[in-house]
Parts: structure tokens; sequence; C-alpha cells
């Protein structure tokens, strides 16, 4: 019953109306990347929000916690602040608060992190030979935070399946469903 | 009439959209509250030394020991969206290598307000007070701030400078005994 009545908005849409799912289910897609691509243009960070994925930084932050980032080239870096970083080698950014920063007469920063639940610093995660962080290296620092809601998209990358489950799900109830 | 998915559907979102009204209540109720207030700090023994550091780059370096007072009382920071407090003192000082130099000598994370009373007398350092070069050796101003990361249930990020500061200089010799 349930299905036949699920095909029913469909068996009674003509092919125009058809057209028009399918145009609003790109709109959608296209208005998510747009908001995406516009955060990056307000915030200035390339990735303005991010998931917590390690324990690191606990009890401040769990796995699944959502942060805000910003990377504004007038705000300085500055020592207890949580900065987002990349390294060389490695694909995910690390979350992890800055311990020490030497400022040069020129602006130019060097600085050193450390995740507020590990008992060393974080020389041993750079890259071989790296000592200090630049400017550069900075994805952007944590300026908002939200709990729990970061735990979908580790389950999606965790688990594939559920992944095309989940968006399979919804092309499907956009598609078929009438406005 | 509604079928079992729609009812669920609805449910859903209505308590997804509860939820996200309380965490909204929450951040906003609390994002206008000054979160300063006083600190007093005081430094009991200083001693410099001019060691290689091995830990970066095995360049004979001034390594600064000190041991702090330090009375401030926090629990009034506390409220229903306040997770943690990450209370750190800072190092910051000028020398002819560095415009800023900041390094962070000590920190502590504060979960509840019955242990955010802070009476600590002459403790020493938790990190090494480590110059980038030989910057310490008879430096006459090196101030000693608190500030407080605090991490909310959901909201901001602040960082926030305890009004209060300890200036002190190193001496123009370095200690060459142990100690």
């Amino acid at each position: 019953m349930e299905v036949v009545s699920l095909f029913d908005d469909v068996k009674r849409m003509n092919k125009r109306q058809f057209l028009y799912q399918v145009l609003s289910f790109g709109m959608i897609v296209s208005s998510a990347l747009m908001i995406w691509k516009g955060l990056m243009v307000v915030t200035g960070s390339e990735s303005p929000i991010v998931v917590v994925l390690s324990g690191s930084m606990e009890p401040a932050f769990h796995r699944g916690d959502l942060l805000f980032l910003t990377n504004y080239p007038e705000e300085p870096v500055r020592v207890g602040e949580i900065v987002v970083f990349k390294v060389a080698g490695r694909d995910i950014p690390i979350v992890h608060r800055v311990l020490k920063l030497h400022e040069k007469e020129n602006g130019t920063i060097k600085f050193l992190t450390k995740g507020d639940n590990n008992s060393v610093d974080d020389r041993g995660l750079y890259a071989a030979g790296q000592l200090w962080l630049t400017k550069d290296d900075v994805v952007g620092r944590a300026r908002g935070f939200l709990p729990y809601v970061g735990m979908v998209t580790i389950m999606m990358n965790e688990y594939p399946n559920f992944k095309i489950g989940v968006l399979a799900c919804l092309a499907f109830y956009v598609l078929i469903h009438r406005e | 009439m509604h079928s079992f998915l729609q009812r669920g559907n609805a449910l859903l979102a209505y308590t997804l959209s509860v939820l996200a009204c309380l965490t909204f209540a929450c951040f906003i109720s609390t994002v206008f509250l000054n979160y300063r207030t006083d600190v007093d700090i005081s430094t009991v023994r200083i001693v410099l030394k001019n060691i290689p550091d091995y830990s970066a780059s095995r360049e004979e370096n001034d390594l600064g020991f000190l041991t702090f007072d330090l009375q401030t009382d926090l629990k009034h920071l506390f409220n229903w969206n306040v997770k943690q407090l990450f209370v750190y003192l800072t190092a910051e000082y000028e020398t002819p290598n560095n415009k800023l130099n900041q390094v962070v000598l000590w920190d502590k994370i504060i979960l509840r307000e019955e242990n955010a009373k802070l009476d600590f007398k002459n403790i020493n350092t938790k990190y090494y007070f480590w110059d980038d070069g030989n910057g310490l050796k008879g430096n006459k101003n090196i101030t000693l701030t608190l500030s407080w990361n605090i991490i909310p249930n959901a909201g901001f990020l602040p960082n926030i400078f305890a009004q209060g500061s300890h200036s002190f200089k190193f001496p123009a010799e370095y200690t060459t005994s142990r100690i």
C-alpha cells in the first residue's frame, strides 16, 4: 500500500513536473555548495567548519564536535588560541592549542602547539625536521563550538554504505514528492 | 492519512528544531557576560641557565626556571554554558631577536566550580621556559599574565585576560651550578 502511494505522486506528474523536481533537487545541491563557498569568503578560512576527529583536546572537544573557524589575516595568532593546521604528509588537519610563539619585527611568526590531552608538544606530529608552524600552515582559528553535530559526518565517513543509503534516500524523497 | 514514515519524520524534525532552539537560547543567554576578574601573580625564585635545547635546534638557548605564587577566584565565571575553563599563565617579553615572544609556562583545566578557587604557593612551571635564542639574559621586563579560554556547551570560545599581571627581570649572569 505504502509503496504504491509513494509512487502515486510520480504517476500523477507529467514530464514537465518531473523535470521541475529534478531541477529543484539540483537547486538544493548547488545552494549547499554556495553556502559553503560563501562561508569560505566570509571567514577567510579554506575550511570554515571542521569536525573534531580525535580525543587530543579532551575534555574540551570530543570526537564529533563541530568547530567554526575564522582566519582573518589582520587578526594575529596568539598563545592560548586553538588553531587548526595542516602538516605536510598528513591529510587530516589537526586542532591544537598554541603553546609558544615568537614574532619577528617584520611580522613573521613561528609557533608551537600542543593538544590539551597530550602530555608533550606537537613536534613529534610535525613533518620530519619541522620545529615550528608558521602562518601558512594555519587553516583557521576556532571561534565557535557546537557539540555532537559532527557525529553524522563521522558515521558517514566510517560506514560508506550508510552514506550512500542516506544520500539515496534524500535524493529519492526530493525527486518523488511534489511540493 | 499519515503513514508511519510521515509521523516519524515529523517527530524527528520537531525534536531537532526544539533542541536547536534550546541550544541557541543557551548560547544567547551567556554571550554578553563579562568574564574578566582579578588575579594576583608573583614570582618566588628565578634562575637562568644556558644549555643546548635538544628538543629543538640543539643550539645553546636561554632556559629560565621560576617558581610562582598565584591567587584568584574563578568560581563566578561558571554558568550553565561553561563546560570548561582552560587557565594558562603566559610569559610575554621582547628580545633583540623577536619583537614579541609568548611562552605558556603553566596551564590547568577546570571542569567544576568547586575547583575554581586557585591558591598556589611557590609552584613550579609545567613547561620549560626556553627562549628562541639568548634573549632572557639580563632581560628587564618579562610580564606574566593569566588568561582563560572558556569552552562553552555551545557558543563562542573567548580568550579572556585577567586583570593584574606581574613583571620581573632575569639575572645578568647564568647559573652554572646544578639547581
